[in-house]
């Protein structure tokens, strides 16, 4: 694929993976625990802040970093596991909203550590081994390469014990608990299973910037990583690439749908880059996709299999 | 002519058909009871009526065809106090029956006091949150919040179901009582087929989803399979 | 954890301003309540619907009408506006998950947020609140007259929604309609009509809110954001479901970060908020249903 098309696409087929890998790390809480978190993106900041940090005041080499952001992302989540234990629904969903809030002011507030506002410039990518192929190439394949390897990852996972367990609590906390799952610990496991991913995204999104500061991982980070799930459909997996690219394109190519919108509406004078108007398509077209689709892109895809396969 | 009728009316839970048809007519004033084992439709019967279920069929009431949402059968004079009493066990006692009076533009202080005569235990009780009184008094003040809707036609669902025989015997005798004072024309559904009896003037048996005997109290009593099946 | 100087007749304005701020705090939380109570969830838009509406009214300012003159305006604006995107947006994903009624609010305050910015443009705007910025003496301590204004208002709005609910017919039904649908609409309640109304109320109650800080901070399309966020907050911790907990946590917690704001050095302007979390994950952690809200029995 990166043969076909250009260098600043590959560069954006290459975010798309970042997405993916996130909503992917959710589906493993959302779609399969059943928890709620709307505070992923703060996750990500933890694992763009630790490859900015180990390769710029470190010296560690970029690639190494990449497991250790999950690494140590994945221990937060762990640790904002616990009390989440407490908190059903809605609260949950509250609370992670407000860690996604709060963290950029954190980050600005310890500033010694973080670089504050102006945050820190990292190195740019660039390919090992004397590899000749563009920065943005390099990333795509180091970004799907990942990607390919965590959805296998994610896929065993949710099949095997862990899974089972997983949706058990997801179907019925109290029915799963009295057949043995032990609530607490598979809860937070899938906390810390899916702020791992959110980690490990966070870093490539780092190097793929190669510059962090508080507004690489704004609040709206955590919001389009639900929306990228909820779109992708629940537990939907694969098909989470959906979801990863409608974010990514509504985000960055809402210019493209105004002069869509105003070719296919004479009476419209939609100017793509007026403040504001980017935002109303996007939430013209979230709220339409909801309405239309509610059980998601991968709910659809799967409805169309399910009817081809099941011809009698 | 009737004051309720039902022509061939079906209903199903999804894919599961609860009513293959049901036909019964009760007069204006009258008492009538619902027989039957358990799902054979008596509940289904109730809810069709009211709205709570879709159905298809035809239901005439006074003359008009009913309409298919429980919001508007309210409205038109038919109270429902459907199975596990359906009180709103947050509120007060006198706010459930404040909402039995919800359609009604005046006279909810009178109605009230109406209520307090069959069941002076509720006028005790009115500042008590619903969820706590006992399993009888519960079913009182289903039937007082019912009474505030002043219904031409009360819908009631085994109000026997758990009770202690000499509560079942005072809910009974207030059900007689509002029928023969107040005029109100009452359907009542019963597993206990000897109570229902002896309450009502006429009688339905549902078996399987359709109606498989009817007619007045006495006859029933001495049908030799009623008598076989529900009153042994 | 440095203690700022102190002295009693500041710490008496602090008091005052954290009341006010809670105030603004409790409206919105009181709508945010007023939806969860009925629809079981969190209206994530409410915030922007709110400035939304404090533009109308500065829009309705700037044509030559009076602040009280187009307040009962603005209110209905707001209510009617809100019943709308009930009936509209939220109706048709009634029966979906949590999460996609959640998304769709998203989508509405994007939307909203947006507009703003279209019609109105982004940069900040002055809002002419209806209270003087004057301070008076009140036993030595110099109280502004606009801080009194605001506290008095909300106190009046949160009263009347309180008489309505307890003692009229439609508020019992708004109760009773979120209480147990099914039972209301066999006493004959339009539950769907209940449902649009009080997303109205929440409006009415968030553009109140709004037109109460535009004047102390500037009018702008993100104006209501954070104080969304602490709406949350205040919220969960009187318990989603209990307005009378909104309103005492958002007394509180109006109370409790100016006071931390302005005592504790640590904390300061930019940790309010994490400051604010940290208070409600704590809570929760011991009353996982927030100070007033009850916990639902759960069954298998």
């Amino acid at each position: 694929m990166p043969r076909l098309v250009g260098d600043f696409e590959v560069r954006e087929l290459a975010l798309v993976g970042v997405y993916f890998i996130a909503i992917l790390g959710l589906d493993v809480l959302t779609g399969f625990s059943g928890q709620v978190s709307l505070g992923h993106g703060a996750f990500m900041a933890i694992g763009g802040y630790t490859t900015a940090i180990l390769t710029v005041d470190h010296g560690v080499r970029d690639l190494w970093t990449i497991p250790l952001a999950g690494v140590i992302a994945g221990i937060a989540g762990l640790l904002v596991g616990l009390p989440a234990l407490r908190l059903s629904g809605l609260y949950l969903a509250l609370v992670t909203f407000g860690i996604a809030v709060s963290f950029p002011q954190l980050l600005k507030k310890f500033q010694g550590f973080t670089g504050g506002t102006t945050g820190k410039i990292l190195n740019l990518l660039k390919a090992p081994f004397g590899l000749h192929t563009t920065p943005n190439r390099w990333l795509y394949y180091l970004t799907w390469g990942i990607a390919l390897v965590l959805l296998a990852t994610a896929w065993l996972l949710t099949r095997g014990r862990i899974g089972r367990a997983l949706r058990a609590i997801r179907d019925s906390e109290i029915a799963a608990a009295s057949s043995g799952v032990s609530l607490a610990a598979y809860k937070t496991l899938a906390f810390g299973i899916s702020a791992f991913y959110a980690g490990v995204a966070g870093s490539l999104l780092a190097l793929a910037t190669a510059y962090v500061n508080p507004d690489t991982f704004p609040i709206l980070l955590s919001v389009y990583l639900v929306v990228g799930l909820v779109v992708g459909g629940l537990g939907s997996q694969i098909w989470l690439v959906a979801g990863a690219a409608f974010v990514y394109y509504l985000q960055n190519h809402a210019d493209a749908v105004a002069r869509g919108a105003n070719g296919a509406l004479p009476f419209l004078h939609l100017s793509p880059t007026r403040p504001g108007v980017p935002s109303v398509i996007f939430g013209v077209v979230l709220i339409g996709v909801m309405l239309l689709l509610p059980s998601g892109a991968g709910g659809l895809v799967r409805r169309a299999l399910g009817l081809l396969t099941r011809r009698e | 002519m009737p004051l309720l009728e039902l022509v061939d009316v079906e209903a199903s839970y999804g894919p599961v058909k609860a009513l293959h048809g049901v036909s019964l007519a009760v007069e204006e004033g009258e008492l009538a009871a619902v027989l039957g084992a358990n799902g054979a439709g008596k509940t289904t019967t109730l809810r069709a009526i009211s709205g709570v279920v879709r159905r298809s069929g035809s239901i005439v009431f006074a003359g008009k065809k009913l309409p298919r949402r429980p919001e508007s059968t309210a409205r038109l004079g038919i109270a429902h106090v459907p199975e596990g009493r359906g009180t709103f066990s947050e509120l007060s006692v006198w706010d459930n029956l404040r909402l039995g009076g919800y359609t009604r533009r005046s006279g909810t202080k009178e109605d009230a006091r109406r209520v307090f005569e069959f069941f002076p235990q509720l006028e005790e009780r009115r500042l008590q949150q619903a969820g706590t009184l006992s399993g009888g008094e519960q079913q009182m003040l289903a039937l007082g919040r019912a009474l505030m809707q002043r219904p031409r036609l009360l819908l009631l669902d085994e109000p026997s179901l758990g009770l202690a025989p000499l509560v079942v015997e005072e809910i009974f005798g207030a059900l007689e009582r509002m029928n023969e004072q107040d005029g109100t024309t009452i359907v009542v559904v019963e597993q206990n087929a000897r109570l229902a009896l002896r309450a009502a003037r006429r009688a339905y048996v549902l078996e399987v989803g359709r109606v498989v005997l009817g007619g007045p109290s006495e006859e029933l009593r001495a049908n030799e399979s009623v008598r076989k099946s529900y009153l042994g | 954890m440095i203690l700022v100087a102190f002295t009693w007749s500041e710490l008496a304005q602090q008091v005052v301003t954290g009341l006010r701020n809670g105030g603004i705090y409790a409206s919105l939380a009181l709508a945010l309540v007023l939806i969860y109570r009925s629809t079981r969830v969190i209206n994530f838009a409410q915030g922007e619907l709110a400035t939304f509406t404090t533009f109308v009214a500065w829009s309705l300012m700037n044509h030559g009408l009076g602040f009280w003159a187009a307040f009962p305006l603005v209110l209905a604006i707001a209510f009617l506006g809100g019943a709308a995107i009930e009936r509209v947006v939220i109706r048709p994903v009634e029966n979906a998950s949590a999460l996609t009624i959640v998304i769709v609010t998203l989508g509405l305050a994007l939307l909203l947020n947006g507009l703003m910015n279209v019609i109105w443009g982004g940069g900040e705007k002055q809002f002419r609140g209806p209270f003087s910025t004057r301070t008076i003496q009140l036993g030595g301590v110099a109280i502004s007259i606009q801080d009194i204004g605001v506290v008095a208002v909300s106190v009046a709005i949160v009263v009347l929604l309180g008489l309505f609910f307890r003692f009229t017919k439609l508020g019992l039904a708004l109760r009773a309609a979120a209480l147990n649908p099914a039972s209301s609409r066999l006493v004959g309640v339009r539950v769907g009509w209940m449902l649009a109304l009080g997303w109205g109320l929440a409006a009415v109650l968030g553009a109140v809110a709004g037109m109460m800080i535009a004047p102390i901070v500037f009018l702008d399309p993100n104006m209501m954001q954070t104080v969304l966020l602490y709406a949350f907050v205040a919220a969960a911790l009187g318990g989603l479901d209990s307005p009378v907990g909104a309103v005492v946590g958002g007394l509180a917690l109006g109370l409790l970060i100016t006071l931390l704001g302005r005592y504790v050095g640590f904390v300061g302007e930019t940790l309010k908020l994490p400051a604010a979390l940290l208070v409600i994950l704590l809570l929760l952690l011991v009353r996982p249903a927030g100070l007033f809200g009850r916990l639902a029995v759960r069954r298998v």
